[in-house]
């Protein structure tokens, strides 16, 4: 994957944080996953990609983190029905962004939340799947690009 | 009081546009969770103004748009999804949307577009 698309997603991320208004996040050096295992965190939101590409984009990150920011944007409810909805709202607004640059033909779908459960996860085949390290605060997550 | 309806398959989305701060001219007056949803409260509420989202379950904010537009011809639909490019906005326009904000918004973006849209409502 091109490092301007790459870019499209860790820019969409850092928009996301600046617009809901809880600061900057810091994000490290990108790398490819060397097995077929998804990397997972607490909770994970997943977009699946069809059209001109096709796989899957997530975002996954610790549950205290979902709580900060429910916190932050005057959620005062932390159940996990909202905190699923956090995490899919994020992916959803990652992967709706990046459209910006890939255009109509980036098709994505509604998103799909898990806890844990990295099995249900399914990677594309014959795909190189790029980790996007990011921090906020003193909390890690991941977006993690696997298209063909 | 304007008559607002919420459309977002996301809670957290359909609680923020509530709470969302400077919209106290407009009057909640029904949250749907996608677009069938939508139609059957646009039939019961007569809303003034919709906010729908595009990427939601069983049926979409592309597909509902035009159905909303005809069962509320006088009411403006603000599209306030993340499906941030030109096609995606041109196309919801051209079914029958009047405005569009992209997310991840401000109060303050929301609150700009709804009240441009308030201001274009016909007299009652």
């Amino acid at each position: 994957m091109e490092k301007e698309s790459i870019e499209v997603f860790i820019d969409s991320l850092a928009h996301f944080y600046r617009q809901v208004g809880v600061g900057e996040v810091q994000v490290g050096v990108p790398y490819l996953l060397d097995s077929r295992t998804p990397m997972v965190s607490d909770f994970t939101g997943i977009i699946g990609v069809s059209g001109k590409r096709r796989g899957c984009v997530y975002f996954s990150c610790p549950k205290a983190m979902l709580s900060y920011i429910l916190t932050s944007m005057g959620e005062r409810d932390n159940s996990s029905e909202h905190l699923c909805d956090l995490v899919g709202e994020i992916a959803n607004t990652i992967a709706g962004n990046a459209r910006k640059e890939f255009g109509a033909d980036f098709m994505i779908s509604v998103p799909v939340v898990i806890q844990g459960e990295p099995e249900r996860i399914h990677l594309p085949d014959n795909t190189r799947c790029v980790v996007i390290p990011t921090k906020w605060k003193s909390y890690q997550s991941i977006i993690v690009v696997a298209l063909e | 009081m304007k008559r607002l309806m919420i459309v977002d398959d996301s809670l957290i989305i359909r609680r923020r546009i509530k709470r969302a701060h400077g919209l106290d001219e407009f009057s909640v007056v029904g949250t749907a969770s996608n677009g069938e949803e939508a139609v059957a409260l646009a039939r019961q509420t007569a809303p003034d103004l919709i906010t729908i989202d595009l990427t939601m379950p069983h049926m979409d904010g592309i597909e509902a748009i035009p159905l909303l537009a005809s069962i509320c011809p006088d009411a403006r639909i603000l599209v306030v999804s993340a499906l941030a490019d030109k096609a995606t906005a041109i196309t919801a326009l051209s079914r029958g949307a009047h405005g569009f904000v992209c997310k991840p918004f401000t109060d303050d973006e929301l609150h700009d577009a709804l009240s441009e849209l308030a201001a274009d409502l016909p007299a009652r």
